[in-house]
């Protein structure tokens, strides 16, 4: 059934023994360009169909502009947040032995196991005032309900297993030799870490990092209900889609998406070309 | 009977044969020898129908084998790693081949039982049936990887580095008793590897290939004494080159009045004789050279005065 | 502990307990107290209240079409995953790479915006939403539009999880199985898939876990119609807006027992077929 592919080092497909790369692979092209790219163009489509002006006036208004400003700071507050705590818990994980270690290797993957608006309603009632932790913050004057923080809070609630999944493994393989290597030479435990462990475990800490922050800004279901969701001080950018998509404003739901894409893929792509650089240095 | 004609193949830019020809007889045992990169597990595995070549034929008793689908081919083929069905076990493995043949064609569930315990004691396995493969050992695995491929009774065994995940104890044993089993059933068997020594010993003929070409095709006795290109002197056996091109073996020098004189830098035993290492007056480069074991060792700083019994003269621009 | 305690590569004892109970007390503050507090809310007003609001004709409705959802959506994804990873670990073909990154698409996209595409395409001002008014036919604010928004979300998750795998694997089992005359099919269910089935059944579950407790992507395309339009999920944002906190986290809870029966499998498939265990791959 290969046999139709062209002979030479430009054909599409190296012939092989195994069968059934046509049906896989039209199965399986078929399917993606059903439920991914032809869904995902109509963004695309709409947006280009639409005036600019409409575009940058419900694109850039301030109730717009407000909303990525909240969503990407709080993702990148949240993201940071993790890098550090989740290098912390990976580093526990992988180097020491503790009793229940693996019950809390199990645990840190909750946030990819519990749906996003049960960890949304179960974050807001522990920090709201009477709760179990706002409680114990509310006499010192720290409000966490209905502000940056409640949000912050939620988005380390969903990232924080992108981290720890990430630097895991690399850290695991780091051989103990090296790190022996700079110990015979005089370095301190802290300079082994700070000059051979952590370069060396860089490039997965800032993929956690942006996965992090990826989900961050794009995460709906565990913010609403710990934000407040007040116009131009606690609405995230994803709620402002649905506020408008419920006005039926398809245009400007559409508009604040292809930006809120747009910005995404922008930063993704500035972290990977950080990481080309780092690996390659 | 097997017979290749002109085979090139490419993977991208990289050219991994260039115009291979080759014939094996029926009852011979091949090794194809070389370094890695060389080409010759890619040349195993045309001859098996895994890999295409992008030009040429392969030819089995006459008959242009090059379209026909690897199940059709009635090779058997060992692979490096062995590529046991790990969740099957022993038995089941070696019984695959039968038990996946059309229904017209496939001998009763009894008949495969029985085939796969009388191939169990052929590879000194029997009793083993039940276990799975990660229960054995790297020498039994690889001895249910050759039952595996010889259940389908195929008239021609391929082996990918078969020794190669072997310790040293293992592989020599493994070597004498795959010798005797390839003479007693009558086999015709193309092996790849990259252990000369292993080519040497097992073979009736040694392809020794470097880059994607053939370099010679001989038994061993030939490729060692008679080697017909440099790279082969070089790759097969140990040789020093002398200045004016020649190639001499380490134990083709002797000690002679109104030889060269070579300055000692070390000496060790090696088998039944004196390793001499050391360096020719004027001359770069480190030169080794056997001497009898029965005659005292040389001292080190002291010079001996050396000839070549016999070398290999290749013209210059072959060199390597 | 002397030992250890003394090797040049490790942290004196006391540091090593400071870092231990940092990253514990985070995890307990960030992870478990919110995991805790979903059952101890469900139960403030005690287990009848709990059962009452747990079988309430509207939220049986919504436990019934989580199900559906997630009983159409895993299977589909599950047969694109297998499909999608044959053809990428066993052949060799150009654009690989931008395969693999076109199939993690769903994982850099909003859910939010996940729910949109589907509006624009089949909603009433939608690309499709005319045609689709003119045959009397729902996609968005019904069945089909939930499950379109399951599928795209949950797109990803069996092929991620077998591509990694199935490369690792090689072809070699595959070839000496074609090389002893094995079927294309008879390779594939006596070789294949025995070789994936835990790092399949690790997908599928990562899948369902998703498809069953999905909430952005269902809630833009669902409209909230009680008894009708209404997962799980979208009813516990529901009853948690009505000040229904008991109703709430009661099915909340039930939503949290999947989530830690998924992490128990999911460790149980970690620890004893030593999948993504850091080093056992090696």
């Amino acid at each position: 059934m290969t046999k139709s592919a062209p002979r030479g080092s430009t054909r599409l497909l190296r012939r092989s023994v195994l069968p059934g790369f046509r049906l896989s692979m039209g199965f399986s092209l078929g399917w993606l360009t059903l439920i991914v790219l032809i869904p995902l163009s109509t963004i695309i489509l709409k947006t280009t169909g639409m005036g600019w002006d409409q575009f940058v006036a419900v694109g850039f208004s301030h109730r717009a502009l407000a909303a990525y400003r909240l969503s990407f700071g709080t993702a990148a507050a949240a993201a940071m947040v993790n890098a550090v705590f989740g290098l912390l818990v990976a580093w526990v994980l992988v180097r020491y032995r503790f009793p229940g270690k693996r019950v809390v290797g199990a645990i840190v993957d909750l946030p990819f196991a519990l749906p996003t608006a049960v960890a949304g309603i179960a974050l807001t009632t522990l920090y709201a005032p009477s709760g179990w932790i706002g409680r114990w913050l509310d006499p010192l004057g720290i409000k966490v309900v209905f502000t940056w923080v409640g949000i912050t809070i939620a988005l380390v609630f969903v990232g924080l297993p992108f981290v720890v999944r990430q630097v895991e493994p690399v850290l695991a393989d780091l051989g103990k030799d090296v790190e022996e290597a700079a110990a015979i030479l005089g370095a301190s435990r802290w300079q082994v870490f700070a000059r051979v462990i952590l370069p060396a475990i860089g490039p997965a800490l800032l993929t956690g990092f942006a996965l992090a922050f990826a989900r961050g800004v794009g995460e709906y279901g565990s913010v609403i209900f710990i934000s407040g969701n007040m116009p131009g001080k606690t609405e995230i950018a994803p709620l402002l889609i649905v506020t408008q998509l419920e006005q039926y404003n398809y245009a400007g739901a559409t508009a604040i998406a292809a930006i809120m894409m747009g910005a995404s893929f922008a930063v993704l792509l500035a972290i990977s070309l950080l990481q080309a650089i780092m690996r390659g240095r | 009977m097997i017979r290749i004609q002109n085979i090139s193949k490419r993977f991208g830019a990289f050219a991994a044969l260039h115009g291979i020809d080759l014939e094996v007889q029926r009852g011979e045992f091949i090794a194809l020898l070389g370094p890695s990169g060389s080409g010759k597990t890619t040349l195993l595995r045309i001859i098996a129908g895994l890999e295409f070549p992008d030009s040429g034929q392969v030819f089995f008793d006459g008959a242009d084998v090059s379209a026909r689908a690897v199940g059709d081919r009635g090779v058997g083929f060992v692979f490096q790693h062995y590529a046991l069905f790990r969740h099957m076990n022993v038995a089941e493995n070696i019984a695959f081949g039968l038990s996946v043949k059309a229904r017209a064609a496939r001998p009763a569930k009894a008949v495969i039982k029985a085939r796969a315990e009388e191939l169990l004691q052929l590879v000194q396995l029997d009793g083993l049936g039940r276990r799975y493969p990660r229960q054995l050992s790297g020498g039994q695995r690889q001895r249910v990887a050759l039952a595996r491929a010889l259940a389908i009774e195929p008239r021609l065994l391929l082996l990918d580095e078969p020794f190669g995940a072997l310790d040293a104890k293992v592989r020599k044993d493994l070597r004498r008793w795959l010798r005797n089993l390839h003479r007693q059933m009558g086999l015709t068997s193309i092996f790849v590897t990259h252990d000369q020594e292993e080519a040497l010993e097992l073979a009736d003929r040694v392809v020794v290939m470097d880059a994607g070409r053939i370099e010679q095709v001989g038994t061993s006795e030939q490729v060692y004494m008679q080697p017909a290109t440099p790279f082969v002197a070089g790759f097969v056996g140990e040789s020093t080159r002398l200045p004016g091109g020649h190639l001499v073996r380490p134990h083709d020098f002797e000690i002679a009045d109104g030889g060269e004189p070579l300055l000692v830098d070390n000496v060790f035993r090696k088998g039944g004789a004196w390793r001499v290492e050391g360096s020719l007056r004027g001359a770069p480069g480190v030169l080794e050279i056997d001497i009898d074991a029965a005659d005292a060792a040389p001292a080190l700083g002291q010079t001996i005065l050396i000839r070549p019994r016999r070398s290999h003269q290749f013209t210059e621009r072959a060199m390597p | 502990m002397n030992r250890i305690a003394t090797s040049p590569v490790t942290e004196r004892p006391a540091t090593r307990r400071l870092l231990i109970g940092l990253a514990l007390g985070f995890l307990l503050f960030f992870l478990v107290l919110p995991l805790i507090s979903v059952f101890a809310e469900a139960l403030r007003h005690g287990v009848a209240a709990y059962w009452a609001s747990v079988t309430d004709p509207d939220a049986r409705a919504a436990i019934r079409l989580t199900l559906l959802v997630a009983a159409i959506s895993v299977p589909l994804n599950t047969m694109f995953g297998v499909a999608a990873s044959w053809a990428i670990a066993k052949f060799d073909f150009r654009g690989k790479s931008v395969l693999i990154a076109l199939i993690d698409l769903p994982f850099s996209v909003s859910p939010v915006v996940s729910g949109l595409i589907f509006v624009l395409l089949f909603g009433a001002q939608g690309l499709l939403g005319p045609w689709l008014m003119a045959h009397d036919a729902r996609v968005i604010f019904a069945v089909p539009g939930i499950v379109l928004a399951t599928v795209f979300i949950t797109f990803p998750f069996v092929a991620r999880e077998l591509i990694p795998l199935m490369q690792e694997q090689g072809k070699d089992d595959e070839e000496a199985a074609v090389s002893l005359g094995a079927s294309g099919w008879q390779t594939f269910w006596h070789v294949t898939l025995p070789n994936i089935r835990w790092g399949l059944l690790y997908g599928v579950l990562m899948c369902n876990a998703r498809a069953m407790g999905e909430f952005g992507a269902v809630s833009v395309v669902s409209g909230h119609i009680r008894g009708e339009t209404n997962t799980m999920p979208l009813h516990v944002e529901i009853l948690y807006n009505e000040y229904d906190f008991v109703g709430a986290f009661a099915v909340a809870s039930l939503l949290a027992g999947l989530a830690m029966v998924t992490l128990i499998a999911k460790s149980v498939l970690e620890w004893r077929f030593e999948l993504h265990q850091p080093g056992a791959r090696s």
